[in-house]
């Protein structure tokens, strides 16, 4: 099995958005707002990490 | 002060020296989703469940790692730390012989990073079964 770094990401931070979703929260609607937010955090962190490696290098 | 609802709302105190919650706890360890489902919480069982067994297994799939403790090196004694908190699945993944091959490309280890934190959010989630069961987050 192989795959790209870009999904592997996603999947990793979609397992991770579910997990802290339910345990770090209390009411469900608050559990799918912070799965939500832990996700797009994680992302986005990961992909400005990647710019930010690749303008180190050139 | 306290309403009857909020009262009602509240899971009943363990009594004092009442083993359940730490059976909540191992269970919640050894099996994914096992805490919350003893709890009655299977909606929450099941997600916490699918997320994590098939993050593992992706994990193995990719063909990562899975950490044993006898190398003498300290960063893998750290991983088989990190690897034992997937409970079940990492024990039969080591008794299977998964996991064993050298890692050899990045793919490899991303899938050696994913086990070693379906470890951490195995733990993560027995410990939120455990203070459910020991009435500290709501119910």
């Amino acid at each position: 099995m192989t795959l790209s770094h870009f999904s592997a990401v996603l999947i990793c931070a979609a397992c991770i958005g579910i997990v802290f979703g339910i345990t770090q929260r209390a009411e469900p609607k608050m559990m799918i707002r912070f799965g939500a937010y832990t996700f797009v955090v994680l992302v986005a962190v990961t992909i400005a990490a990647s710019w930010g490696m690749w303008l180190i290098k050139h | 002060m306290a309403t009857k609802a909020d009262t009602a709302a509240l899971p009943a105190e363990p009594a004092a020296g009442s083993t359940f919650p730490m059976l909540v706890l191992i269970a919640g360890w050894l099996i994914p989703g096992a805490g919350h489902l003893i709890l009655g919480k299977w909606v929450r069982a099941l997600l916490l469940a699918a997320a994590i067994l098939a993050m593992f297994i992706i994990g193995v799939a990719l063909g990562g790692k899975l950490y044993s403790p006898n190398t003498g090196e300290p960063l893998d004694i750290l991983g088989f730390v990190g690897d034992l908190g997937a409970g079940l699945p990492f024990i039969i993944g080591r008794l299977s012989g998964l996991g064993q091959a050298p890692v050899l490309t990045a793919v490899a280890d991303y899938g050696t990073k994913f086990i070693s934190i379906v470890g951490l959010l195995n733990i993560v989630a027995a410990i939120d079964a455990h203070s459910i069961a020991i009435g500290r987050k709501p119910a």
